[in-house]
């Protein structure tokens, strides 16, 4: 019959399996609800704990200081400062600093690494031998040191404002910088700049439809030129026939320092140099050995069907290479943004400068300064990683 | 056990330990009685106030003052721990228990004792805040400065005065900062900047340290007033007693004229005051945690304050400078100690 399902049949099912609390998978349910709990509570206890162990000493605590005065100076920033701002707003200058000398310091040291990497693997035996030397020199002395020399030994160098050596297009070049012509755009400017913008934007979209019709039919298409007259030559034409809306304004002396113009201090140039050169010369390790990763036979077949040695290299040997280039790479730029740090030492305003020196002295609250340096250079690091790794997905080959 | 019940266990551990953590309040003297020695906290390399020589000994005004300490509490003045300290750490070094006191030419102000959970015991110079350029760049007075460069230190009551002297006077700078003392004069020796400033004492330590002292100039000006004094931790009244009274012992030996030759002597003096200081007469010391005789364990050791003065920074240095608004206050000048009796 059909209606087997008795009280008495369930109850037996159920009196042979195991009793609620010794079966398998309610213990660890129960076991994580208890770990997560215990965890929790230590993290309550930490913080409270420090709270309490602050307040009993009478430091301040919390984050109504981002609000205060600052009440100091910083020698140069991205966005407008001076000393009636506010703590927070210090905060912004040293991070935009900092982001400034690690994106342009990333750029510098990729390229220049590269360079170097590929210039080892050269045939010719003094490029070889000189990029070498290069590579074992630089890796082995401290950035410290580095940044040291390229701040005061070059430095002393340069002679004082009243005899600056002047460099072409209205520039000086003195102890307090490098000082050029700033641009200044005049009413037109809009429309030249719309041109430019634009023809960027043409380019990019030039060169991803050459891509495909490649792809497709094999037909090749003189991307570089179409791109140089895009970017180039359109918006030229157009500054030209608009009547040149752009002023420069060049620094003269006036008293201490020159007045006008825009100024490449020395502190960012040694900290930019500084940072470039060091990580470059472990990146060009980096992809020499990328480059070598790559199975001779690549090489050797690339040029059996004619291409030169530039072209295979380019086209066949760096790409499969940048699958074994990329994760070091990541963790190199990581290494550059977090070394930046260093620019406290030769008085570069960074945000370990501002932020995590002259706030955190002027307000004595460590706990909460340090707290949030670590966040921001935990966020910078992350977006850097996935970005690279988003990267890297892109350029692995599809294995059969 | 499974990997998970262990790891159970151990943050189960954790908690328990953690919540046994409200601690006693500590009592600095007896810590230090405990340990052996004073761990003082002082200037990584100032001269005139906190400096090793070459072979390692610290000398100057501050490190005078930590033996002066180490004297009173256990009649020996080496028993002291030098703890250098940059301008960025030196507070969360007293804050956190690494140092007992810090004498590291530090400007008493309302903030440092508020929010930092600190509190000063006395002034041990009066000093204000100047300006040094180098005399080739034809500057007389810091009123000519506008449009300048300065170098200076960070984190420290200098930079906030810079910025203000140069707003109330409607002058522009550009303000170079660092982190180290070394390389902020190194930057306004290569030229870097125009101007390098600090404390008055700061810039005669520097400029006597030159191969050609003569070629820099300490302009007239004094732009602040930075009260240098010991620092400690609030919420510790018996610790600051200690060393608020050793810095007012050395100031009324000056007054009475105990020194350091002539203490020995002045130990079978009939002066009632003398007696008194001296710990002959009365329980003096034992009232605030040391022995009677705690001044003539600090004169032996330092001297008196005029002494210590001279010694380290006055005419027996090689910074010469003035005593200035550091003489006593009988004799021109603002040291003023409240009595022992």
């Amino acid at each position: 019959m059909a209606v087997v399902t008795s009280d008495r049949g369930r109850r037996q099912a159920a009196a042979t399996q195991a009793s609620f609390l010794y079966r398998p998978e309610v213990r660890q349910v129960i076991y994580q609800a208890i770990l997560v709990i215990l965890l929790l509570a230590l993290f309550y206890m930490l913080i409270h704990n420090t709270a309490a162990n602050l307040r009993k000493q009478n430091i301040a605590s919390g984050f109504a200081f981002v609000d205060r005065t600052a009440g100091f100076d910083v020698s140069q920033s991205l966005i407008a400062f001076n000393s009636s701002m506010t703590y927070g707003r210090a905060f912004l200058v040293g991070l935009l600093n900092t982001l400034l000398v690690a994106g342009l310091g990333i750029v510098a040291a990729t390229i220049l690494g590269f360079v170097i990497g590929i210039a080892r693997l050269s045939s010719n035996w003094l490029i070889a031998r000189l990029a070498t030397i290069y590579v074992e020199v630089i890796r082995n002395v401290p950035l410290l040191l580095q940044l040291f020399f390229w701040y005061f030994a070059v430095l002393k160098a340069l002679p004082p404002p009243r005899q600056s050596l002047s460099v072409i297009g209205g520039g000086f070049l003195n102890v307090r910088g490098l000082y050029l012509a700033a641009p200044i755009p005049e009413p037109g400017f809009e429309v030249v700049a719309f041109t430019l913008l634009s023809g960027i934007a043409a380019a990019i979209a030039v060169y991803v439809w050459a891509r495909r019709r490649q792809t497709l039919t094999g037909q090749q298409f003189p991307v570089l030129w179409t791109s140089l007259a895009l970017i180039v030559g359109i918006p030229l034409v157009v500054h030209l026939l608009s009547g040149s809306p752009l002023a420069f304004e060049y620094p003269e002396l006036k008293g201490f320092n020159f007045q006008g113009g825009m100024v490449l201090q020395p502190e960012f140039l040694a900290l930019l140099l500084g940072l470039s050169i060091y990580t470059a010369s472990f990146i060009a390790e980096i992809v020499r050995a990328g480059i070598q990763g790559v199975s001779k036979g690549q090489k050797e077949a690339a040029l059996a069907i004619g291409l030169t040695q530039g072209q295979s290299l380019r086209l066949v040997v760096i790409p499969q290479a940048m699958r074994i280039i990329i994760p070091p790479l990541t963790s190199q730029f990581l290494n550059l943004t977090k070394n930046s740090s260093l620019a406290v030492a030769i008085g570069y305003p960074d945000l370990v400068s501002v932020w995590s020196g002259t706030v955190l002295n002027q307000t004595g609250q460590a706990v909460e300064v340090i707290l949030v340096t670590m966040c921001v250079f935990l966020a910078i690091s992350l977006i850097t990683s996935a970005f690279m790794n988003w990267f890297n997905r892109r350029m692995a080959l599809v294995e059969r | 056990m499974t990997y998970l019940n262990r790891l159970v266990l151990a943050t189960a551990v954790g908690v328990i330990a953690m919540s046994g953590g409200a601690s006693a309040q500590t009592k600095t003297l007896d810590t230090v009685k405990q340990r052996g020695n004073l761990s003082c906290g002082v200037n990584v390399g100032l001269a005139g106030f906190s400096q090793p020589d070459d072979k390692g000994n610290w000398t100057g005004l501050d490190v005078d003052y930590c033996k002066a300490i180490a004297a009173a509490v256990f009649g020996d003045p080496s028993k002291v721990k030098y703890v250098p300290t940059t301008a960025k750490e030196r507070f969360t070094a007293l804050q956190s228990g690494e140092i007992d006191v810090l004498i590291r030419n530090t400007t008493w102000t309302i903030a440092r004792d508020s929010s930092l959970g600190l509190i000063f015991a006395g002034v041990n110079y009066y000093d204000g805040q100047g300006f040094m350029v180098k005399k080739s760049i034809g500057v007389k007075s810091a009123k000519e400065l506008n449009g300048a460069t300065v170098c200076v230190q960070t984190g420290t009551t200098t930079e906030l005065n810079l910025a203000d002297y140069f707003k109330a006077n409607n002058m522009t700078y550009k303000p170079v900062v660092f982190e180290k003392l070394d390389e902020t004069v190194q930057a306004y020796l290569a030229g870097r900047c125009d101007v390098y400033t600090t404390d008055q004492s700061g810039l005669y330590a520097i400029r006597v340290q030159q191969p050609k002292p003569d070629d820099h100039l300490v302009l007239p000006e004094i732009i602040s007033k930075e009260p240098l004094g010991p620092s400690v931790r609030q919420g510790d009244d018996q610790w600051l007693t200690v060393v608020k009274w050793v810095h007012n012992a050395l100031i009324n030996a000056e007054e009475a004229g105990v020194t350091q030759a002539n203490v020995a002597e002045m130990l079978n003096s009939t002066n009632p005051e003398i007696r008194r200081l001296l710990g002959k007469d009365g329980e003096l010391g034992k009232g605030i945690g040391l022995g009677n005789d705690f001044v003539v364990n600090i004169v032996k050791a330092v001297g008196n304050y005029g002494e210590t003065f001279e010694r380290n920074v006055g005419s027996g240095s090689r910074l010469k400078i003035d005593r200035g608004l550091n003489k006593l206050w009988n004799k021109g000048g603002i040291q003023y100690a409240p009595p022992l009796r």
